[in-house]
């Protein structure tokens, strides 16, 4: 028994090989087509009674979302939508939060750290250096966040979010990444650590890889709130006021936009150069559109992820403010460690359309992007030495957004400056928590390095060709 | 083709008796595994929730960065424990999803597959069953969002669909927690073999095809006698599927004999 068992599987085996090759090879799809032909014969059978369906203007809405005509102006319009509503109903809450925050309870815990006799450097690097950093952290990003999540979240449960990855997917096929991939950019646009781990649903090392380096340019939410603030601020105020929000926002949907070519563009690349390959296929469902339920929605994204991402921009800005506070006091010689790192990155960062307090922000923000901004103001007052701004150097002053404006103004922000951060913001090294999650998942320093130096590298090339263009072209510097 | 499917009715429960249940006739508490697949968007899920609760764990498939979850229900004194498969759109093709779904129908030998299907797209959800079906004898189908359908004007014969696939058919809508307990109750039924499944196999392959796998198949019988599934091992092996072959070569296909453990059990019983 055990003998002839053990001698029947090279048998069978070879029986097998002999027998494939006379069937020949489309074997598998002759195979699949006699089930797809039973299923339909056996479906046929048992749906006994259609009425006329009252779904059409399911299949209606499909065809125009995925048309070729319409399927790109209408998924910008929709983003544009989304991120005018955005800014437009940010803005009130925003100022109110930050006058409790900075205006009110400020001076009271600086008076209170008076009051019981707090040396003054652990005033400054608990009030001055975390508090105003977390506070500012809080009034900028939570109203934008508290309106941009559930209003993403509603679309992704309408199910119109498939149909992104629908009408992308033909893309990344011909730059030679897998379809899916549009899904993990998607994800990627709430947070690139997430979109990394959702590449796991492509099963080709090589194509996830092109992902895992490319979600990195789908802007995550410790960006969005830079982007919508800076573009606000600089480019919504060209325009009169009653469609300021509505330039705002069309600046930030180029640069979404931007993310998703460049992506296109480096996977391209990549496929093309150092992951070579075939292009597996795969099977896209899109969902019947359902009633998104409002209520639940909101409230789960709010917990979900509001509550979440803030939480991960508190925990990252207390010892940020606090290092930050300590590098602009801290002083060796006759400047700090703050101005020595900005005088010498000042010349590369001007190349660069930026500047060195910028570049310095970029170092500090490594663990969150979140508080690049934070970060740029507070190094700004610093370094302008303006006064009547907070108090003392190294202190995030009260900041409305007018503000911040005028902060940046002063600081020698022009139009320019705007954009380069705008696409710096778009085109850097990923946070350390994303690239901690890259390390894990592709559990290699050379792609983790690949993926953190590729964006940074591109960065400088576009903000430097951005500069010097404009440079040319208007004829200053 | 209709006596031989005639059985399945008369061995459902439904059609037996009004209750449904039959006293258990061993009182201990013997575990039954239980496989729920199917296609991604189908409700899945749902159907999981609803049939193990709160009496559930999550975790990963041993050496796959995939999601496993697994809970468990009681019925008549006996444990149920279901595993949630990862949700596929066929278990041919090659992703790591569909692997593992295969490899646990095949080898996990559940006594009972539950395949989750959408009522709403039955025709592409069928390629599942019927791919599954291929695979083992005792399988469960879960017609679920029968209410969305419904709402369509949409209408699904379960009896007529259940004497096709040959095996029982139990629509629910089960994020209302309708049919949930008809599903158990099937369940039970399947994996007592109180309902006798008769799985559709198909005769629509070219006829070049079929005389290959019939020719494999009585090779695959004879040298693994008992085996469940020698038809959908032939198949796989024509279509040069690396991992049955390795199953084939190191005998790993031997110890997959038609009886489960818990008739083993059984009959050691009696």
């Amino acid at each position: 028994m055990m003998g002839s068992e053990k001698a029947a599987p090279a048998d069978i085996l070879a029986t097998a090989e002999t027998l494939r090759k006379e069937i020949g090879h489309d074997f598998y799809e002759r195979l699949t087509e006699s089930i797809y032909a039973d299923a339909s014969r056996i479906a046929n059978r048992a749906i006994i009674h259609v009425e006329k369906p009252t779904s059409d203007w399911n299949r209606t809405i499909d065809r125009l979302v995925t048309s070729r005509t319409f399927g790109f102006p209408i998924m910008l319009l929709m983003l544009t939508l989304v991120f005018w509503i955005t800014i437009a109903g940010a803005n009130i809450p925003s100022e109110m939060i930050s006058k409790v925050l900075l205006g009110t309870i400020y001076p009271q815990l600086r008076n209170l750290a008076v009051t019981i006799g707090l040396p003054w450097w652990v005033r400054g690097i608990v009030i001055d250096g975390m508090y105003l950093a977390t506070a500012w952290v809080v009034s900028v990003m939570l109203p934008p966040m508290a309106i941009f999540f559930p209003l993403f979240t509603l679309l992704e449960d309408l199910g119109y979010l498939p149909r992104v990855a629908f009408n992308l997917d033909s893309i990344f096929r011909r730059v030679g990444a897998h379809g899916k991939q549009s899904l993990t950019m998607a994800m990627g646009f709430g947070c690139n650590a997430a979109g990394i781990i959702s590449t796991r649903v492509i099963d080709s090392p090589r194509e996830r890889l092109i992902a895992i380096i490319t979600n990195n340019f789908a802007i995550c939410n410790g960006r969005w709130p830079t982007q919508i603030l800076i573009a606000t601020i600089f480019i919504g105020s060209l325009a009169p006021a009653y469609i300021g929000g509505f330039l705002s926002a069309m600046a930030v949907v180029a640069i979404a936009v931007l993310g998703i070519l460049l992506t296109f563009a480096v996977s391209w690349m990549l496929s093309r150069t150092i992951l070579k390959g075939q292009v597996s296929s795969f099977t896209l469902e899109l969902p019947p559109y359902r009633r998104p339920q409002i209520l639940r929605t909101i409230y789960t994204s709010i917990i979900d992820r509001t509550i979440f991402v803030l939480y991960r921009a508190v925990i990252f800005a207390m010892p940020a403010g606090a290092a930050i506070w300590l590098i602009a006091n801290i002083h060796v010689g006759k400047f700090t460690i703050a101005e020595y790192a900005i005088n010498s990155l000042n010349p590369f960062g001007i190349i660069l359309g930026l500047s060195g307090i910028i570049l310095l922000a970029y170092v500090v923000a490594i663990p969150a992007n979140e508080i690049v901004i934070p970060t740029i103001l507070m190094l700004s007052v610093l370094v302008s030495g303006m006064n009547g701004v907070g108090a003392g150097p190294g202190v995030i002053f009260q900041s409305s957004q007018a503000e911040t404006a005028a902060i940046l103004r002063a600081g020698g922000w022009t139009l320019l400056t705007a954009v380069c951060l705008m696409l710096f913001s778009l085109i850097h090294n990923p946070c350390s928590t994303t690239l901690y999650t890259i390390h894990k998942e592709t559990g290699s320093l050379k792609w983790t390095a690949v993926s953190a130096l590729l964006p940074v590298a591109l960065g400088f090339m576009v903000t430097f060709a951005v500069a010097q263009t404009w440079h040319l072209v208007t004829g200053i510097g | 083709m209709p006596r031989r499917n005639a059985r399945v009715c008369e061995t459902c429960p439904a059609h037996n008796s009004t209750s449904g249940l039959k006293p258990s006739t061993d009182s201990r508490s013997v575990e039954f595994v239980v496989a729920l697949a199917g296609n991604p968007n189908t409700g899945k899920s749902t159907v999981f929730n609803a049939l193990t609760g709160l009496r559930q764990h999550t975790g990963n498939w041993p050496g796959k960065t995939v999601v496993r979850a697994e809970g468990w229900f009681a019925h008549d004194n006996r444990r149920y424990k279901v595993v949630d498969l990862p949700g596929t759109y066929s278990l041919l093709a090659t992703s790591l999803d569909e692997e593992i779904a295969r490899d646990f129908i095949l080898f996990g030998r559940p006594d009972v597959t539950v395949v989750v299907v959408d009522a709403n797209c039955l025709e592409r959800n069928l390629n599942l069953v019927l791919q599954v079906l291929e695979i083992t004898d005792r399988a469960v189908i879960c017609l679920n969002l029968i209410d969305e359908a419904r709402r369509y004007g949409l209408n699904v014969d379960h009896h007529r669909l259940g004497r096709e696939l040959g095996v029982p058919v139990v629509p629910t809508a089960a994020r209302q927690g309708e049919g949930i307990p008809q599903l158990m109750e099937t369940i039970s039924a399947v994996a007592n073999q109180r309902i006798i499944c008769k799985p559709f196999r198909s005769r629509n392959v070219p006829a070049a095809i079929s005389r290959a796998i019939t020719e494999l198949t009585v090779q695959i019988e004879a040298a693994f006698p008992g085996l469940a599934n020698a038809r959908w091992v032939a198949l796989r092996l024509l279509d040069g599927d690396e991992r049955v072959r390795e199953a084939v070569r190191g005998g790993e296909l031997g110890s997959l004999r038609q009886q489960p453990r818990t008739l083993t059990t059984k009959t050691e019983a009696r």
